[in-house]
């Protein structure tokens, strides 16, 4: 189906670029202006992709976007999975993140672990009016008293509370001594603030800093005897076990495991990870913040890594390894060597049924690049890309590491753009998320999930490599694409003319 | 090392392999400083006791697993029922990712919305711009037919005025001076999404009837035979409109249907997006105003909606989300007494249709005792239906119902001996309904998604109905009104209840003498 392999990189090139031009000439001069910088063809040798990144969103155009609090709660603190996580402001928020992310755990949820509940203080119009502070804190105690197993609270900032000035630090401080230092954290993630999720994962990140590390005494003693192979899983939200999939491998090596953030994760978990010998950092994006802040305070190096795929896997085992001695740079080797057999199975099974298939992403903050290499793993091509959220330094990460010259990049995309362009390319494939999903399948064209593995998963590690393939057989090949058209509507309508 | 190419294990059976279930272990023992078990299990059972309700009930502050969205969905929902109309949200753009979502993991459809994509800048200095530039690019964009707009929290308490904002819009050639653009103000911190769809199909109508914002002479009433029909929020709106239209036809009504959204939330997948399909035609919704009467499905969807209309001298009729046999019947008859029309035998021949299936059942149904939660409409409906079937809708809880709702269904209770030991929970919440699974246990509880955490952990079978549904596909194609959606619903209930049977006669040697072929 796909034109794309019958055209050099000069056609493709032109053909994108014409691409571009037409998607602007829908908007007003203004915008079009506006969105022209976010949207390029990927030049090779270049240093990024040539796009501008993380700047407002245009209004009346359909973002894909979400907002801080999306960022805050709903990524990075709503995993940690012994907290209650208040939904400070109306019930909207809440409900909608409400157990949307999959990011798996284990507890006895209601009494010990909270992950899948929706706790708000829908706040009604008094609350507006006279402020939430005093319905804040009386929270808190029914809190405490129904859910006495909890390890902390934290208090997810929603719209409003900025605005009407709010003071959430005190009532958290107040309530914090009143229970005997419990640990409360204040999240000032309200949806307004920055351009997207990114600014929320920006602050959930320095909440940490400022209301978990800086609660440590220096010379508190560690729950564990430390050992040389400590290390934290930073930027992994578990989303259908995929930390837990990857976990297992650093453990193979040698290494010892002794936080997972935030998928499955815990204030144990939190509270130890400045004691780790290295972090290792999955979603750059979301977790790069407290990952630097630890280096400078704390001295412990981090080190990005990228699990999908097998050729990605032993890349970034290798890499965790070098900063050990020769047993975990064995321990990687013997992995890589353990696991494959297993990837040579995989791709022997999917390789031939996938082989030349083209792809269009859209995701959020790393898989955009991320999954490039597993998709070419399967012989894959990843024909356009694109960050919900992604800042400078990813789409430099993006061109450096990932994309092929010629590939059609666009931040932020339009509903509007993203139909189009798919309509045009016509990849075999798209991995985006639920608002795109039902777009492109409409049009008869396969989709992923690439937030939520369409409810699937792992996708994470070598035993996640094996589920993505699977996942992307079945997307691809599966029969109903092809009764799409009715069979007495046939004639063909191809919008570029194809070779075939 | 359990996974295979040849059989790839996902997540369901993947993390029970004993390299896994040793690592697990292991972390919680190590790093995740576990509670004592011994607690953990003190305090489970602890919560399940009466004391631990009458904690849960004293609550005064803290919602917990609520059974209700906020006001914008609401008016999302209303606005794709017009034809070529795009939901345009005025406020920060979070909350339309949210809405979009929302509907998409319910209905499998996508969801259109546009927001107006509010910032830090238009916190301090009001969202003026935002419209401005919004409406002039979905204008551009998505050429919609019209553009209907509603608020989010953050516009509403800023206090942004979308009158005015509208008006300066067209002023500064967003939009044509005679464009659509119908508003309504719908902050999520007052009421709920039925609240929101009240204000939203206010809002449109009132637009079209009253003179569009001043832009237009108000509409003269012609009075005529048609009749509209609101259905209010409802998760079934694909199945349901669809019946509604069909019992229209079948009396030979003139009707309109305000707000029908029943095709963009089904359309077919063959190689074309449509982002708009179906819908009230804006001149439809004009000339409604000249309709004879206009019948609510949903009283609590349409609280200002009504008297509007009631104002612009229709009769209004509304209904409590009728299903079944006699809240059917109420409709139908309602229909002929407005209209004149006579009840024809089709529909009476559907209704004995109900009536045997009920006869054939409803041994498997009486005397039983259900939980019910959801929307206030919804929650009377369902009520009103188990009675008629002989069971006991024992606890009824609607986080968005009010003190007027709980006196409706304490009729509902009172009109049946079956209704005698029942309660009604307003403004209560899923964690509420926990405590009274508990300690006042019901043999099934119907509900939507998130009731799966209460049959998880209360062990009573749940019953899927309401909104959302994210976790069975396809349920809202099929109509839950009508004497065919009283069909569904009955056998909805009847096959959880058979499933359950199964499930407690199927040990071999030990309950199987009840493993029954024929029931």
């Amino acid at each position: 189906m796909s034109v794309i392999e019958k055209q050099s990189v000069a056609e493709i090139k032109a053909r994108n670029k014409e691409l571009i031009a037409e998607v602007l000439k829908v908007y007003p001069e203004k915008t079009a202006k506006r969105r022209a910088k976010h949207l390029n063809v990927h030049e090779n040798g270049k240093s990024d992709c040539g796009v501008k990144s993380n700047i407002k969103s245009i209004p009346g155009v359909m973002t894909i976007r979400g907002c801080a609090y999306a960022g805050s709660k709903g990524v990075v603190w709503g995993p940690i999975k012994d907290m209650i996580h208040i939904s400070h402001g109306p019930v909207g928020c809440g409900q909608y993140s409400w157990a949307a992310r999959r990011n798996y755990y284990i507890g006895t949820t209601g009494i010990d672990t909270f992950v899948t509940m929706q706790f708000t203080s829908d706040f009604q119009e008094k609350d507006i009016v006279f402020g939430g502070d005093k319905k804040l804190a009386k929270i808190m105690d029914e809190i405490q008293e129904l859910f006495p197993l909890n390890n902390g609270i934290t208090v997810q900032s929603e719209c409003p509370i900025g605005l009407i000035g709010d003071d959430i630090e005190a009532v958290s401080k107040v309530k914090s001594k009143e229970y005997d230092g419990k640990t409360i954290v204040p999240v000032r993630c309200e949806g307004f603030r920055g351009v997207s999720q990114s600014l929320g994962h920006h602050i959930a990140n320095d909440a940490i800093r400022d209301w978990v590390f800086d609660k440590i005494p220096a010379d508190a003693a560690p729950r564990f005897e430390p050992s040389d192979y400590d290390v934290a899983i930073i930027g992994d939200y578990n989303i259908g076990g995929d930390a837990w999939s990857s976990r297992i491998l650093l453990e193979e090596m040698g290494l010892r495991v002794i936080a997972q953030w935030s998928g499955d994760g815990s204030l144990a978990e939190l509270e130890a990870t400045p004691k780790a010998k290295l972090n290792v950092l999955h979603c750059y994006r979301s977790m790069n913040y407290i990952s630097r802040h630890m280096e400078e305070k704390y001295n412990i190096p981090w080190c990005e890594y990228n699990f999908f795929g097998p050729s990605k896997i032993a890349e970034s085992l290798r890499k965790i390894a070098s900063y050990f001695d020769d047993k975990i740079k064995e321990g990687a080797e013997r992995v890589i060597a353990k696991y494959q057999p297993l990837m040579d199975a995989v791709i022997a099974k999917y390789r031939p049924r996938l082989e030349g298939k083209t792809v269009m992403l859209f995701v959020g903050g790393l898989r955009p690049r991320h999954v490039i290499g597993a998709y070419e793993d399967l012989g894959m091509e990843v024909v356009g890309t694109g960050y919900e959220f992604g800042h400078n330094d990813d789409y430099q990460r993006t061109a450096q590491h990932y994309v092929k010259d010629g590939t059609l990049i666009y931040d932020d995309v339009t509903g509007y753009e993203f139909e189009k362009f798919v309509e045009k390319v016509q990849p075999d494939l798209v991995g985006s998320g639920i608002k795109e999903k039902y777009v492109f399948q409409k049009m008869g064209v396969p989709f992923r999930q690439m937030h939520s593995w369409d409810y699937s998963g792992p996708y994470h590690g070598y035993d996640g490599f094996a589920i993505f393939a699977r996942d992307m057989d079945m997307a691809i090949n599966s029969p109903v694409w092809k009764m799409a058209k009715a069979p007495w509507k046939q004639a063909p309508k191809p919008l570029l003319q194809a070779a075939e | 090392m359990t996974q295979s190419a040849e059989h790839v294990l996902d997540h369901f059976e993947l993390f029970r392999g004993p390299e896994y279930q040793q690592m697990l272990a292991n972390k919680k023992k190590m790093f995740e400083n576990p509670r004592d078990p011994a607690e953990v299990e003190r305090i489970r059972e602890w919560a399940k006791t009466p004391e631990y309700r009458e904690k849960n009930f004293a609550r005064e502050a803290l919602t917990v697993n609520p059974a209700k969205a906020c006001q914008p969905l609401g008016a999302v929902f209303v606005a794709v029922g017009f034809e070529k109309t795009l939901p345009f949200v005025h406020g920060s753009q979070g909350c339309v990712a949210y809405y979009r979502s929302h509907l998409s993991r319910h209905f499998k459809e996508p969801s259109s919305c546009v927001s107006s994509s509010m910032t830090e800048d238009a916190a301090v200095f009001g969202g003026l711009n935002n419209m401005i530039d919004g409406l002039a690019n979905a204008y551009n964009m998505y050429k919609p037919k019209m553009i209907a707009v509603s608020t989010t929290c953050m516009a509403e308490v800023i206090g942004d005025d979308l009158n005015a904002f509208i008006k300066t819009s067209k002023e500064k050639g967003s939009v044509p001076a005679e464009y659509d653009v119908p508003f309504a103000h719908t902050p999520a911190f007052v009421g709920s999404h039925v609240t929101g769809y009240d204000n939203a199909m206010k809002g449109i109508l009132e637009h079209f009837w009253d003179g569009k914002a001043g832009t237009a002479p108000k509409l003269e009433r012609v009075p005529n035979e048609k009749i509209n029909f609101i259905g209010g929020f409802d998760g079934y709106t694909v199945g349901n409109i669809r019946e509604v239209k069909h019992i229209f036809e079948a009396m030979g009504i003139e009707y309109t249907i305000l707000g029908d959204n029943s095709n963009v939330f089904d359309t077919p997948t063959d190689g074309e997006f449509r982002m708009y399909d179906g819908g009230t035609t804006l001149e439809e919704a004009a000339n409604a105003v000249h309709a004879k009467a206009t019948i609510s499905m949903q009283e609590y969807c349409t609280e200002k909606t009504l008297p509007l209309i009631k104002n612009h001298g229709q009769e209004v009729v509304a209904f409590n989300h009728p299903v079944g046999v006699t809240g059917t019947d109420a409709f139908v008859m309602a229909l002929s007494r407005i209209t004149g029309k006579e009840i024809p035998e089709e529909l009476a021949l559907e209704r004995g249709r109900l009536v045997d299936a009920i006869a054939d059942s409803s041994a498997h149904i009486h005397g039983k005792k259900f939980a019910i939660y959801g929307d206030p409409d919804l929650c009377l409906g369902l009520a009103s239906f188990l009675l008629e079937l002989g069971a006991e809708p024992t606890h009824v809880l609607a986080t968005n119902g009010n003190k007027h709702w709980a006196e409706k269904v304490q009729a509902v209770f009172d009109s049946s001996p079956f209704g005698k030991n029942c309660h009604v929970y307003p403004g209560k919440d899923l964690w509420h309904m926990r405590s009274l699974l508990f300690t006042e246990p019901v043999d099934f509880l119907i509900g939507n998604t998130y009731g799966k955490y209460l049959e998880r952990d209360t062990g009573t079978p749940l019953i899927r109905i309401g909104f959302p549904i994210f976790d069975r596909h396809h349920k809202h194609r099929y109509p839950v009104w009508g004497y065919q959606g009283g069909l569904n619903v009955l056998v909805t209930i009847l096959d959880k209840i058979f499933d359950e049977i199964d499930r407690n006669t199927n040990v071999p040697a030990k309950s199987d003498y009840s493993f029954d072929i024929i029931r």
